[in-house]
């Protein structure tokens, strides 16, 4: 009986349809690979371009010379110490404050035009440029509260740039828990604090940690806002320890320090005719970005982990 | 309707729902919970009656704008539990609910069961392991999950996830539990496990079930209530309405010419 059944009639025409509907997926394809591919390429050669040049530079004696007039001498101890002093300013500053604004907003403040016109403020705050953060740290910190040219300025600074960016993923992760799981708390009798701090903070956590380290990544590169509150070029000294052995062990002295950091040491660098400081802004430019990637892939790492835990 | 000696747990009286957007979601709703008794809500999609459901646990409260009018009494204190004095926090706790979609928290199967005890500042660890062991003993689990109750729940089936959700809204002890369809997530065999576990419960406390599935309301529960476009059609001993209604919308709707 089955040989009576023929063919449909176009089903050479359907195939050629789909042929030619493939071909679209095809050509869409080539185009992004090429993309990628492209962007892919210009990050790598750019960074091969620094660490070739900067290889020379790249020792322990690099990281523990003050800079110096001379070039083969010149180190990074005053800029990395600087960096990672402002940025732990800035983390203890930008994260508590960010992750509670992020949850108020979402779980707190009532809905409606003026929550709308905070959101769309916090988002767009994120894209303007960091040098209007400079200024507004200029007339605010340096002397409105009269705080100098001091890390815990620099911290300040930094941190308002890191802000909006821990605010927005706080209040992204928020959203993402689904309505049944908070429902679940509350038929319990649970609070609201109850549920944000037993589930919404720790379902969160993922999509949080995300935002506070790609914030950080973020201000660890940052230049113009730190020299726009006159942030030191050249700098041969080390702030005071934040810990001593004798009591009371912490000191917080060094948040009053002058300071510089990685990019501008290396901006620095660059300004100077001689090659061989070109060849130590290589080098410089190599550990911010290894330490740019370093932090994305600890955020993709610490959001996997955290991830994996979670199902709803 | 109802029998003389059966004690009345909760009754509605006059009850009416609106939800933010202005729809008139339930219309003068009178009906008494009777204790230890299942009280099953049934009707076609839209009808109300889950609506009708979270209005006994103030889930409505969670979002504004939603408004409530006439009363929901509890006995024996003849607390009006939607009076806006009333925390509904306090309503839920002694109300509890079972959700249509098995709902673990992503935590351990353990802290799904305590965590209502937790809420309520429990933390010695010698009674939430009484308390845990209880709950999901009467939730019929306990033997599948004793040796693992630091497991994530969601490792669990579909099935045994709703046992942990039953678990969780029995460990505090609730004068009523509200079930809100289930078992329509559940194949039947869960449904099944459900289903006697529901009759077992009955011994205890107080229940309220909505669902769409007709059998499952004659098999189960001892009263039933039919609802259409947010009123109460009829109300009645399950046997009763599925025998001989005496409305024609009730018979119509339990003979499938319509719904």
């Amino acid at each position: 009986m089955a040989s009576t059944i023929k063919p449909a009639k176009d089903l050479n025409a359907v195939r050629a349809l789909i042929k030619k509907h493939k071909k679209n997926d095809r050509l869409f394809s080539v185009i992004g690979i090429f993309v990628i591919a492209a962007l892919a390429i210009a990050l790598l050669v750019l960074f091969l371009d620094l660490v070739i040049d900067g290889y020379p530079k790249m020792n322990l004696e690099f990281f523990s010379n003050f800079p110096s007039r001379k070039a083969e001498g010149a180190g990074i101890l005053s800029a990395w110490v600087g960096s990672a002093l402002v940025l732990t300013v800035t983390f203890f500053v930008a994260v508590p404050m960010g992750v509670a604004a992020g949850i108020y907003l979402e779980e707190y403040a009532k809905k409606g035009w003026f929550s709308d016109l905070i959101e769309i403020n916090v988002a767009n705050l994120a894209g303007v440029p960091s040098i209007i953060y400079g200024l507004l740290a200029l007339g605010l910190f340096v002397y409105e509260f009269g705080l100098g040219t001091s890390i815990l300025t620099a911290g300040l600074t930094l941190s308002l740039l890191m802000l909006p960016i821990v605010i927005v993923s706080t209040r992204e992760a928020i959203r993402a828990i689904p309505v049944h799981i908070r429902e679940a708390a509350y038929a319990v009798g649970a609070t609201k604090w109850q549920v944000t701090l037993h589930h919404v903070l720790q379902y969160a956590m993922g999509g949080v940690l995300t935002g506070i380290i790609i914030g950080m990544a973020r201000a660890i590169g940052e230049t113009a806002p730190v020299i726009t509150i006159g942030a030191l070029t050249f700098i041969a000294f080390l702030p005071p320890a934040p810990v001593s052995e004798v009591m009371p062990f912490i000191n917080f002295n060094w948040l009053d320090a002058g300071f510089t950091v990685l990019p501008i040491q290396m901006f620095n660098w660059i300004s100077r005719p001689e090659h061989a400081f070109h060849i130590n802004a290589a080098a410089t430019g190599a550990v911010i970005i290894i330490l740019t990637l370093l932090m994305n892939g600890l955020a993709i790492r610490l959001r996997y982990s955290i991830r994996k835990k979670i199902k709803w | 309707m109802g029998k003389q000696n059966e004690i009345i747990k909760a009754e509605s009286k006059n009850f009416d729902f609106h939800y933010a957007d202005g729809t008139h979601a339930l219309k003068n709703i009178n009906l008494p919970l009777y204790e230890k008794k299942i009280t099953a809500l049934i009707g076609p999609s839209g009808c109300g009656k889950s609506t009708f459901l979270r209005s006994f646990n103030r889930m409505h409260d969670l979002y504004p704008g939603n408004k409530y009018d006439g009363e929901i009494i509890l006995h024996p204190d003849n607390t009006n539990i939607l009076h806006t004095k009333v925390d509904p926090i306090e309503v839920r706790m002694r109300i509890s609910m079972v959700f249509q979609k098995p709902n673990p928290f992503p935590k351990s199967i353990y802290e799904n069961v305590a965590y209502g005890l937790r809420v309520r500042g429990e933390n010695n660890k010698r009674l939430l392991d009484e308390k845990v062991e209880e709950a999901l003993k009467g939730a019929s689990l306990w033997n599948e999950v004793k040796d693992r109750l630091q497991d994530l729940a969601y490792n669990l089936s579909g099935g045994q996830q709703q046992r942990l959700c039953i678990a969780r809204a029995l460990a505090t002890d609730p004068e009523i539990m509200l079930f809100d369809e289930p078992t329509s997530a559940l194949d039947p065999i869960a449904t099944v496990n459900i289903e006697e576990l529901m009759s077992e419960l009955k011994k205890k406390l107080t229940i309220l079930i909505v669902t769409h599935n007709m059998q499952q309301a004659a098999r189960i529960s001892d009263y039933t209530a039919y609802m259409y476009l947010g009123e109460m059609i009829e109300f009645d001993e399950t046997d009763t309405i599925f025998t001989k209604p005496s409305k024609r919308e009730t018979e119509d709707y339990i003979t499938g010419k319509f719904g």
